[in-house]
């Protein structure tokens, strides 16, 4: 028998766990399937695991480290009664309520949980460039965790491929270890926030290759270089690097949701305009999965909050007739 | 530390993965890795869960620069399976417990 739960929230960045933060005060018992470890920003807690400080996240003078504030968020959560489950949703049915979710086997017959309420908050995960040789060369050169790896480059020359706040913050990240450290960027100018642009052009160790695209990689067990091209005078060299750190942008995790809730051609998911709710009725989504212009952990802990009432209300609101919660409701 | 996993350095690391009877998984971390720490008590579980057909070695990157070295370990976590001494089988990066249990399957 699947076990029974008001409010489920998947995804545990900062969105799910504001969502949990309030949705446990208001006495819903929300289960947080917090998603499993990895290297990527697919994970518990999302894409502040993979970053060092947080500056900008209101209430800390002297910033912050991601992963505290990720396990700050989690035990405030815990406080209040949440629960938390370190699995992967593998499957959903939203068309009939209960809601129903799989964890683990996605074959199973019976699903693991049934809820009344969903909360979506699964984020985004950065993108690969798509390469072949990408996936032999990962962890051999080719990183995803500038925290991680950043120590295995002391003394050598690297590379980051990007131009926004996550390339400049690995960037100067990786100039603490690296010798050099060269900005792939495939446009003549950065799209980092300008204080993060400063602190990239007045760091020594940094070098920009401007309007410029990694084409391949070299290297048979270990990288050696990568293939870059002048994207206006379509020259080709060879970069000679010992590592390269990726951060060209984020896609949502959106794939077991397709053909079940609204998406646009990017895959972020379509909230009302005046707060979180998808296109089925009961189920709302928070944070980096439906935000595409602001990505902030403070507008997804803004979401996450929002997407915590607008459930509450819309359980009280159905709560009068309660079988609603145990048959197939046709029209609400 | 857990019941069937035990430390190992640069000066350990040969004759304890070179006398070990039965496979063991050499888990490569450090303190500021994020997703080291993140699998290192599934790892434990694992190892306690596995008891006899499996061991897990803990060595810091950190502290032991040598064995990564020689390994060519360029990512953390990074997981080495190794039998008779002999590394068999490398898995870079965190994972869940499924995806790690079904990785090393034909080692249990």
């Amino acid at each position: 028998m699947p076990e029974s739960r008001h409010v489920v929230v998947i995804g545990s960045g900062p969105a799910g766990l504001t969502a949990a933060i309030y949705a446990a005060r208001a006495n819903l018992g929300p289960l947080v399937i917090e998603g499993e470890p990895s290297s990527t920003t697919d994970q518990p807690g999302g894409q502040l695991m993979l970053t060092t400080e947080v500056e900008n996240y209101p209430g800390f003078v002297d910033g912050v480290q991601g992963p505290e504030l990720m396990a700050t968020f989690r035990a405030q959560a815990a406080r209040f009664g949440a629960e938390f489950l370190t699995e992967k949703v593998t499957k959903v049915e939203l068309s009939a309520r209960p809601f129903k979710l799989w964890v683990g086997d996605a074959s199973a017959a019976e699903p693991t949980y049934v809820a009344d309420a969903v909360i979506v908050s699964t984020g985004a995960r950065s993108i690969m460039i798509g390469l072949e040789a990408e996936r032999r060369l990962m962890g051999h050169g080719l990183s995803t965790c500038a925290t991680c790896d950043g120590f295995f480059f002391k003394e050598r020359d690297i590379a980051v491929v990007g131009g926004g706040d996550s390339a400049m913050e690995e960037a100067l990240f990786l100039t603490k270890f690296a010798d050099k450290v060269t900005v792939i960027h495939r446009r003549d100018e950065l799209r980092a926030s300008k204080i993060m642009q400063e602190r990239a052009f007045k760091n020594d160790k940094i070098e920009f290759l401007w309007d410029t695209v990694v084409t391949d990689l070299v290297g048979e067990n270990k990288l050696e270089g990568a293939i870059v091209r002048n994207v206006k005078t379509d020259e080709t060299h060879t970069l000679a690097v010992a590592g390269l750190f990726v951060a060209i942008g984020h896609r949502p995790n959106t794939d077991m949701f397709k053909g079940i809730l609204e998406m646009d051609d990017a895959g972020y998911l379509i909230t009302a305009p005046d707060g979180t709710a998808t296109n089925i009725p009961g189920v709302f989504a928070c944070g980096d999965v439906q935000d595409h212009t602001y990505r902030q952990a403070v507008t997804a802990a803004g979401s996450g909050c929002m997407a915590a009432i607008d459930t509450e209300r819309w359980l009280e609101a159905h709560r009068k007739t309660p079988e609603a919660f145990t048959e197939t409701p046709t029209e609400w | 530390m857990a019941e069937n996993t035990f430390t190992i350095s640069d000066a350990t690391f040969d004759e304890e993965i070179g006398a070990s009877g039965e496979p063991v998984i050499v888990d490569f971390w450090a303190e500021w890795c994020g997703p080291c720490k993140m699998i290192a008590p599934v790892l434990e579980e694992i190892a306690a869960e596995q008891a006899g057909k499996v061991r897990v070695a803990k060595l810091n990157v950190d502290d032991n620069p040598d064995v990564a070295r020689r390994f060519d370990v360029m990512s953390i976590p990074t997981l080495i399976i190794f039998k008779d001494g002999q590394p068999q089988k490398r898995l870079v990066g965190a994972k869940g417990k499924g995806q790690l249990l079904e990785e090393l399957a034909e080692y249990l």
